[in-house]
């Protein structure tokens, strides 16, 4: 793609750009009416950031608790509040909102846009979440506890067993859907309707257009989840018996109705992953992204198939033969696009000029370790196979390398990519590199031997287990707190780049770097694209 | 939802005319009004989906019961009582029907079949009863829930009369005898040799009638 910026902010010979730059309001309140899409940007970044770290830290006291057998550091309803406030903090909070983050900060810049289209909207979106989330934590000091009944909230674990707490849970799943889906609305807006002239759909960036196809699937299922956590409230506060079957209802029902939402959530946390993944390859293979086209129609055909493949999440709950095969086989046709995918990185790679920047690092280990988790998924995916599976470590492995080496290590992969565009400075490279193995080896000590346990038997979400997977248990703790600790070293790279400490960077950055985002200055100004560029 | 991009940045900026300057090109930018106003479109349409998603998915109860209904796949049988009408009876093959029951976690009731199965030809007459005891100090209202294994069998069960169609009171100390009247419909597939037909009874005191329980317990 050749793009020529005209009239581009700074280099307005009459300094009235300049002028505008100084009207950036200073002080909290900034952060506080902000409407600019990259503040915005960063505020869903550093609140991604910290989330990442609370459910991290209940990650280390699940990890502390089962690194011997028996039962020694928390009480098993405590342990349970700890897997299930972990699971929906880093989903609803750390990947999404991350994801969110970048959309923020990179779309408008992608298609040469002034702002995302609805920046009033923006800020609502974002000063929701902050409430969501404290009112969930806060759920873990009521009397009762947190929510302990997973973050899949079967009933009717949920609806009958569950505390007081339920209601905290209830109203905080609605504000994050309601920030998603404004959220998600800002970008399809955006996408359609403020491309720059020329930058027609097939010129788009990927991560803009798997931000697009995400943004359709927020909105089609979040509005789904909102329904199920609303059953869920009137079934155990107001007498409704949707999933209750004493009143004439079902708790299998709750299932696929929450499983209709889960598995295109999902793909809401990977596929903006692949495009950055398409992104970051191409930069540093020094070549043009393999197959422009078939990446943009898998993307799409996995969005597609995400909704008809719900129930292989519920193998065990005795459906007919017929539909096990049905969604066995719907579930494998996915890996087919996904295929497609990870082809075209590989053939991006192959006989690039290829260099190994932090950003390339995380990219390569995304291509492997994910293709890890995808070939454990397709195994989950076997009918039969799955029974023994089921509700196992081996399925906490699985979700582990898609969510973990996945959707987090190309968040990780994006924010090196685009942190100097953002600062104007070069992180600190060597900072980066211990952060990346660091985080690779002790990834791989935390998640792999998990798959063995799986396989031998251990059940996930249980405090305790068998003598006999004692061994694997420490290391996997191990494994655990190296990794937890290694993302500290993320944390002092991002505050030193705050900083603005390094090396002052061109405005491409990266030599092979291609698109509109590297045609502003580093550091990105205020306000880009006031004046839209010229595609050609 | 009432947006106006950069409104305030117009104020500001007012060299932003986006009119100039294209002149070569066709494709021409658009004016701020144009795309307020399709900006505002488009989130109209987006909001109807939403809306229209949320709508859905309270619409996937009654979906879930209809799919349900008409392929019996969740073991659940019709709740209405069937008219026995002169139906052929299969005398070829016999049919087993095992009898299972449970209470729900709480409910202190004695609850158990008179007969653990029976042998009967699809299209004949079964009668089961069952037998109940309140063992605790206060009345309670049960609500028996049956469920069929395999799933598909519950489409070919006919109760003509059943104790799990309404509410089964009974006082502080008492015991009853509870009949089931059912045919097999000589359409069951010849794969099924026997199935097995389950009541879990629940207590439902506390929706029913939560007045009265509240002064019992009161």
């Amino acid at each position: 793609m050749s793009t020529e910026t005209l009239n581009d902010a700074h280099d307005s010979p009459d300094g009235h750009d300049a002028h505008h730059d100084h009207h950036i309001p200073k002080g909290i309140l900034r952060w506080l009416f902000t409407t600019n899409h990259k503040d915005i940007g960063t505020l869903y970044l550093w609140f991604a950031f910290i989330m990442f770290l609370i459910g991290g830290a209940m990650a280390m006291v699940i990890r502390a608790e089962l690194f011997q057998p028996g039962l020694q550091i928390v009480d098993p309803h405590f342990f349970n509040q700890m897997t299930t406030v972990h699971g929906l903090i880093m989903v609803f909070g750390a990947v999404m909102p991350a994801f969110t983050g970048l959309a923020n900060w990179m779309i408008p810049m992608m298609i040469g846009a002034p702002d995302m289209a609805l920046p009033r909207m923006n800020n609502w979106s974002f000063y929701i979440l902050p409430f969501a989330f404290i009112i969930l934590l806060s759920s873990l000091f009521m009397d009762g506890g947190g929510p302990a009944f997973g973050w899949t909230f079967y009933a009717p674990l949920s609806t009958q067993y569950s505390g007081d707490s339920t209601a905290l849970f209830v109203f905080s799943v609605h504000i994050m859907g309601i920030s998603s889906i404004m959220g998600a609305i800002n970008v399809v807006v955006t996408i359609l309707n403020m491309r720059a002239p020329g930058m027609t759909y097939m010129k788009m960036p990927l991560f803009v257009w798997t931000w697009l196809i995400t943004a359709f699937l927020l909105i089609a299922v979040m509005p789904v989840l909102a329904g199920a956590v609303t059953m869920v409230l009137t079934d155990k506060f107001f007498g409704t018996s949707f999933f209750n079957a004493a009143g004439g209802g079902d708790p299998v029902m709750f299932q696929h109705i929450f499983w209709f939402f889960g598995h295109p959530e999902v793909y809401i946390m990977i596929l903006p992953a692949f495009g950055i993944i398409s992104a970051i390859v191409p930069t540093f293979s020094r070549k043009r992204l393999f197959g422009y086209a078939s990446m943009v129609y898998a993307t799409a055909s996995i969005a597609l198939l995400s909704f008809i493949v719900w129930a292989h999440h519920m193998f065990t709950t005795g459906m007919p033969v017929a539909a096990e095969m049905f969604f066995m086989f719907a579930t494998m046709l996915i890996s087919v696009p996904t295929g497609v995918k990870v082809f075209n990185w590989v053939a991006t790679m192959w006989r690039g000029s290829l260099t190994f920047e932090v950003p390339m690092m995380f990219a390569i280990a995304f291509i492997v370790l994910f293709t890890i988790g995808g070939l454990s998924g397709l195994m989950l995916a076997i009918t039969p196979a799955d029974f023994q599976y089921h509700d196992t470590y081996f399925v906490v492995a699985h979700f582990h390398y898609v969510l973990v080496t996945g959707a987090l290590f190309s968040i990780m992969a994006a924010v090196y990519y685009w942190l100097p565009k953002w600062t104007g400075k070069m992180f600190d490279i060597t900072l980066g590199k211990w952060h990346f193995w660091c985080s690779l080896i002790s990834v791989n000590v935390l998640f792999f031997p998990m798959h063995f346990v799986g396989l031998a038997g251990m059940p996930r979400r249980i405090p305790d287990y068998a003598l006999q997977f004692a061994d694997f248990n420490k290391w996997i703790s191990i494994g655990g707190f190296a990794f937890g600790l290694s993302q500290l070293i993320f944390l002092a790279l991002i505050i030193k780049a705050c900083r603005k400490i390094g090396e002052p960077v061109s405005d491409q950055v990266w030599e092979g770097a291609e698109g509109l985002e590297w045609e502003v200055p580093s550091p990105a100004p205020y306000h880009t694209f006031s004046t839209p560029p010229l595609i050609k | 939802m009432s947006e106006q991009p950069g409104s305030k940045s117009t104020a500001e900026k007012p060299n932003l005319s986006l009119e100039n300057e294209r002149t070569e090109d066709a494709q021409i930018p658009k004016t701020r009004a144009q795309l307020a106003s399709e900006n505002a479109k488009t989130v109209k349409k987006l909001v109807f989906v939403v809306i229209g998603m949320l709508g859905f998915s309270f619409a996937l109860v009654p979906l879930y019961d209809v799919f349900c209904d008409l392929t019996g796949i969740n073991g659940k049988p019709s709740n209405e009582a069937a008219v026995y009408e002169s139906v052929v009876i299969d005398e070829s093959r016999t049919i087993k029907v095992e009898f299972i029951t449970r209470t729900h976690s709480g409910m202190a009731w004695e609850f158990s079949a008179q007969t653990a199965e029976i042998r009967l030809h699809p299209g004949e007459m079964g009668e089961v009863e069952f037998y109940v005891r309140n063992p605790t100090e206060h009345d309670i209202i049960a609500q028996a829930i049956p469920s069929i294994s395999p799933g598909i069998a519950a489409l070919y069960v006919n109760k003509t009369e059943c104790f799990c169609f309404k509410h089964q009171p009974l006082k502080a100390g008492e015991e009853a005898i509870m009949p089931m009247k059912f045919y097999v419909d000589p359409q069951l597939p010849k794969e099924f040799t026997f199935f097995t037909l389950q009541y879990t009874l629940y207590d439902i005191s506390a929706t029913v009638q939560p007045a009265v329980v509240a002064m019992d317990n009161g």
